[in-house]
């Protein structure tokens, strides 16, 4: 698929404004292996031909690892300039990659002055599949995989969204297994709170390595995510226990994108 | 006369010792910040009767739900008997609601009697749990002597109360068999009928034995009353109000501090005047009068069940926090400052902080605020929120986070991302294939 990425200063030149923002996030940006969820995501949004843009370089941090932290001015600096840039380009619906930003912009921004539709790609690709926009055909066969979901908490736990992701995988034809631990039970990959900047507290083992046991227990040869930071804790728990063959950790926009062949 | 005077005194003595002790936790409560937690009456409501109520949040372990469940029914339930016995030992009287109930005292005596037989099975059960099986969720660093101990001081106060119950109703049933005086004929006594046989023939032992289980169930019930502002079965109180003013927020949401707001705001618009809001207040929670009185009340309502501790990603993987802990803590250090409110009046410094004093920095960022223990807690309380208060007291009152974590705010004021890539490569992931 030949990607073209439209920025919302591109779009403001020609006097136009799409009917999503994707809000891509710092570990969507940065990230190697996140940009290509990334791209995934823009591969979908091209493939549906729903109109959208992204900030490109005038997408900010919004945030959120700060807050957690303890650190509520620069949470809220950088939440007054993010939003001065949303209002600048008059934007109503934001699409994110990840939990994180999701949550913040959805619950946190509002206090401060931002208010915005906001979904996260799990609910867009689950809207999508709905309306019947996107099916899972034309490309990789999931059929008869064990796929298990884990669960990104602040997609979860912090905003009851549970289904969303469950339905990208379901549409697949393949076996869906959960985890003993997953939905409200589910056990975070060990990244939230800031803990992704920082080593972990001494300790007997990591929280992901924790999580991988239960990915092993349950069978499964993918475990879908749909958060760039529970990516990089469950990779790195994979490799650690050397299953690296066995289970392989995807994002749903990418079971998505292969399903499709996008 | 005498019996019943006595009756009068112990029981008056009771409930003003209660008062007074119950009425120093709300002042310590109270103690707290003030948060407004009236908004959406209706949606409070629900909450608390299907969360403290209908026990909705104890279901996820069958075990513990249905033991629990026998035992908070039947402590609502009983407490009808209670309601008689108050009656009897006031004026005198002998089952005062048996002639007025006719049949239907029968059958509530019946069901009372079954309640209090699965009460008794429940709290075995519990006492082996914790002592024979010795589960997990029952020990842990905070786990210490007294919190061990009040419960199976808990569990065996409840085992004689039923006892007593079920030992009177038998001497009780067998003098009505007897025909003896005003023993009238009260029903079938479902449970203790079972227990009449063993009991001895006589009569005038048979009273002794009716009146001394009377006695001792009434004066076991004053005095457990006033054992729970002491205990964490003061949850019995607490759980219901401290539900009906939960957050109703989605858990991910966290507050905005409105302090920071000012100040932010009157630094990216030089024009800008914040209201004034009168004596500016300490950035986030180093001690607990920092704390709102919902955390406060929360501290208060926590039974140590521990379930917020066994589903805590820093916890199992061996780390040193712990949900509980914190609340204990909380718990044990608002007592304090009020026992020093007390003792030594308003002023006095007793130089100890929650932060450091109780809680240490090691616990505080092993959070990974995943909000596992919020979901878990069976009544609501947010442990979470506790510590994203003290680290925003260390981040920005002491400037002591760790030093990878100032980094990342370095990288976020300066490049716009938590590492170190210029905002100007923001956009390059369009490009790589």
């Amino acid at each position: 698929m030949d990607l073209k990425i439209p920025t919302m200063a591109e779009l403001a030149a020609e006097g136009k404004e799409p009917e999503i923002l994707f809000w891509v996030g710092c570990a969507g940006s940065f990230d190697e292996r996140a940009q290509k969820i990334t791209r995934d995501i823009c591969k979908i949004l091209q493939h549906v031909g729903i109109s959208y843009a992204v900030l490109g370089t005038e997408e900010s941090c919004t945030g959120d690892p700060a807050k957690r932290a303890g650190n509520e001015f620069l949470f809220q600096m950088m939440a007054m300039n993010n939003i001065a840039v949303l209002d600048g380009y008059n934007i109503k619906k934001i699409v994110t990659g990840c939990p994180h930003c999701f949550n913040t912009i959805k619950n946190e921004y509002p206090g401060l002055g931002g208010n915005y539709e906001v979904i996260h790609h799990s609910q867009l690709i689950q809207q999508l599949i709905d309306e019947g926009k996107l099916k899972a055909e034309g490309g990789e066969s999931f059929k008869g995989k064990k796929i298990t979901f884990h669960d990104p908490c602040y997609l979860g736990r912090g905003n009851s969204v549970y289904e969303a992701p469950r339905a990208a995988l379901e549409i697949l034809d393949a076996e869906l297994v959960e985890m003993k631990r997953c939905r409200s039970s589910g056990l975070c990959c060990g990244a939230g709170g800031g803990q992704m900047f920082k080593e972990p507290e001494a300790g007997r083992k990591d929280i992901n390595i924790e999580r991988i046991e239960d990915v092993i227990e349950s069978k499964a040869q993918v475990v879908a995510s749909a958060c760039p930071f529970c990516m990089t804790m469950l990779t790195d728990g994979v490799k650690h226990q050397n299953k690296e063959q066995e289970i392989k950790v995807l994002d749903i926009a990418e079971i998505t994108v292969r399903a499709n062949g996008l | 006369m005498i019996a019943q005077a006595i009756f009068i005194i112990i029981l008056g003595a009771a409930i003003y010792l209660f008062t007074k002790n119950a009425g120093k936790i709300r002042r310590n409560i109270l103690l707290g910040k003030d948060v407004d937690r009236t908004d959406q009456p209706a949606l409070r409501w629900k909450t608390m009767a299907k969360v403290a109520l209908g026990q909705s949040k104890m279901v996820k372990r069958p075990v513990a739900a249905v033991m629990h469940f026998f035992i908070y029914v039947g402590f609502i339930i009983i407490n009808l008997e209670v309601l008689e016995i108050m009656i009897d030992g006031v004026f005198g009287s002998h089952r005062v609601f048996s002639a007025p109930l006719g049949n239907l005292y029968g059958l509530l005596i019946g069901s009372f009697e079954v309640l209090a037989l699965l009460v008794l099975i429940a709290c075995v059960v519990f006492l082996c749990r914790r002592n024979i099986v010795r589960l997990k969720r029952f020990s842990g660093t905070e786990m210490t002597q007294w919190p061990k101990s009040d419960a199976n001081y808990i569990l065996c106060i409840e085992i004689l109360l039923m006892t007593a119950f079920l030992t009177m109703n038998a001497a009780d049933y067998k003098l009505q068999l007897l025909h003896f005086e005003h023993y009238v004929k009260a029903g079938s006594f479902p449970v203790s009928s079972f227990i009449a046989p063993i009991l001895p023939g006589g009569a005038r032992a048979l009273i002794m034995l009716e009146r001394g289980c009377w006695w001792f169930h009434i004066i076991g019930i004053l005095a457990f009353l006033n054992y729970l502002p002491y205990s964490k079965h003061f949850h019995i109180l607490l759980a219901f109000p401290n539900v009906y003013y939960s957050n109703l927020n989605p858990k991910g949401k966290f507050t905005n501090m409105a302090s920071v707001t000012n100040e932010v705001k009157a630094m990216l618009d030089p024009s800008f005047v914040p209201e004034n809001t009168g004596e500016p207040a300490r950035f986030g929670v180093k001690d607990v009068t920092d704390l709102t009185w919902k955390n406060l009340m929360e501290a208060y309502t926590c039974t140590e069940c521990g379930r917020c501790t066994s589903v805590c990603p820093a916890n199992i993987t061996g780390k040193l926090l712990s949900p509980r802990k914190i609340m204990m803590d909380t718990r044990d250090r608002i007592t304090e400052v009020g026992n020093n409110l007390d003792k030594h009046g308003k002023d006095y410094d007793d130089a100890k902080t929650l932060l450091d004093n109780y809680i240490t920095r090691e616990e505080l960022w092993a959070c990974t605020s995943c909000n596992a223990c919020v979901e878990a807690c069976p009544v609501n309380i947010n442990p979470l929120e506790i510590i994203t208060e003290m680290r925003r007291y260390a981040v920005m009152e002491e400037s002591q986070a760790p030093a990878s974590l100032n980094n990342m705010f370095g990288n976020v004021e300066n490049n716009g991302a938590p590492w170190k890539y210029s905002q100007a490569d923001r956009l390059n992931w369009a490009n790589n294939e």
